[in-house]
């Protein structure tokens, strides 16, 4: 049984897709449209799809037909979009720690550092949220997310609109961890590094599940060729 | 000379309701912005409904309400000792009615413009409603917590018709200053009336003045 299979509509777009994240890294490639970031808006639970099943880790977070569905913040996910949504009144110590209610004040402090420390970001935790550059936004909403220690880690092109170096940094710094992770890119360049399980995704349908370098082989062909000679 | 009795009154009505609506209203506006129950819009319609009701008819509605025909008037007279027609408890019960669509949509529409994405991170770190609310929807809306108090404050001090129909006109009780300009002009004391009437126009005239002040600093680091 695929650990997850959605079947979704809005609008006049619909969404049918089954896989399993059989791999650490699962990235879902495709174009514009295709419903990636409805797709792992449905895995965080910020939507709800017509019907499916969601299974991480052997824990099943919903199953429509036994009328299952784990609350957000009950599913052990983080997520982190194009968007850092940084909460921009607190700093970013407050930001990372925000999820951490359930620890410990006495270890709440370390861990803060320690997510921060992943991301090279430790000197700014005193910072307000507000004041940081788009970069260092990103690395804090990344160790916001890590903090709780979730099951999955859901990120959605977080790297768009970062520069070359940030953007290789800090995909470095993640695939140096040892993370469960869907990575949702339209970039092939950005993608072909990463050692992963794709599924790609066109207009709501997977069309391709496989090892990352062998399915989009053909799509980095054609993309060189365009590139010239 | 303006009537320091009606002026005191008129004070203590103002600032007792809009605790108790600042209260209510955070609450029920964060309600409001986050759910999606079907029924919201009937809610929504029910707390803006004393906005477009004339006072009268509010005022009689609730004269009834009060008063020792219905159950809620006959407990809420054992309770209190009084019956709550024509007294300062009902004039509360009253105005925190009449005044609520003022609390409830500047909050709500505050809430509202709070980025859905900070919620969404809110609710993926585990926080619940009232962490929303705490932590993340009243300190990215201050202003609307400011506005709404500053504008039930002020639609307070300038009830005229549900003051009157719950309340009547007894001194040190139930008349407050609008009451009491109406009882000046009855007698024909247009100075007296004029002096309590500018009085009441400058206080409304300084709070918006006061808010527009604060609003235009808050938004100027945007500018």
């Amino acid at each position: 049984m695929p650990d997850i299979r959605i079947r979704h509509r809005q609008g006049n777009f619909s969404l049918e897709t089954e896989f399993s994240l059989s791999n650490q890294w699962t990235v879902v490639f495709g174009p514009s449209g295709a419903g990636k970031s409805t797709l792992l808006r449905i895995l965080a639970g910020l939507v709800k799809p017509e019907s499916g099943r969601i299974e991480i880790n052997g824990r099943t977070l919903l199953d429509t037909v036994h009328g299952v569905s784990v609350p957000v913040g009950s599913r052990s996910l983080g997520f982190v979009t194009q968007q850092p949504a940084l909460f921009p009144h607190l700093t970013v110590r407050d930001n990372v720690s925000f999820g951490l209610g359930h620890v410990s004040r006495k270890l709440r402090s370390p861990r803060v550092t320690e997510v921060l420390h992943l991301f090279g970001a430790e000197a700014l935790a005193d910072q307000p949220a507000s004041q940081l550059s788009g970069g260092e936004r990103q690395r804090v909403a990344l160790a916001r997310a890590l903090a709780p220690r979730p099951d999955l880690l859901l990120l959605d092109e977080p790297l768009t609109g970062l520069d070359d170096a940030s953007a290789h940094d800090i995909l470095s710094r993640l695939l140096s961890m040892n993370l469960r992770v869907v990575y949702i890119s339209h970039d092939i360049a950005e993608t072909w590094r990463i050692p992963a399980q794709v599924v790609v995704l066109n207009a709501g349908r997977v069309t391709a599940v496989g090892p990352l370098r062998e399915v989009l082989a053909a799509h980095r062909e054609r993309l060189l060729e365009r590139l010239g000679p | 000379m303006i009537d320091l009795q009606a002026l005191w009154l008129t004070v203590r009505l103002a600032a007792v309701t809009t605790l108790i609506l600042l209260a209510l209203a955070v609450p029920l506006a964060c309600w409001l912005a986050l759910t999606q129950a079907r029924w919201r819009p009937l809610v929504e319609a029910l707390t803006t409904l004393p906005l477009l009701l004339p006072p009268t008819v509010l005022g009689f509605y609730l004269l009834v309400l009060l008063g020792p025909r219905t159950g809620f008037g006959r407990a809420a007279s054992r309770i209190l000792g009084h019956p709550l027609a024509f007294s300062f408890s009902g004039l509360v019960v009253g105005s925190v009615i009449y005044s609520l669509p003022f609390a409830v949509q500047p909050l709500a529409a505050g809430f509202r413009s709070v980025d859905p994405a900070f919620i969404d991170q809110a609710r993926l770190l585990g926080a619940g409603r009232f962490r929303i609310l705490t932590g993340i929807l009243l300190p990215l809306s201050r202003h609307s917590l400011v506005a709404a108090a500053a504008l039930c404050f002020t639609h307070t001090v300038g009830e005229f018709g549900v003051v009157l129909m719950i309340g009547g006109d007894i001194p040190g009780a139930t008349r407050t200053l609008s009451i009491a300009i109406y009882d000046q002009v009855q007698d024909f004391s247009y100075a007296a009336a004029n002096r309590t009437s500018l009085f009441l126009l400058c206080i409304s005239a300084l709070a918006l003045v006061l808010l527009y002040m604060r609003r235009a600093r808050v938004e100027a680091p945007h500018a």
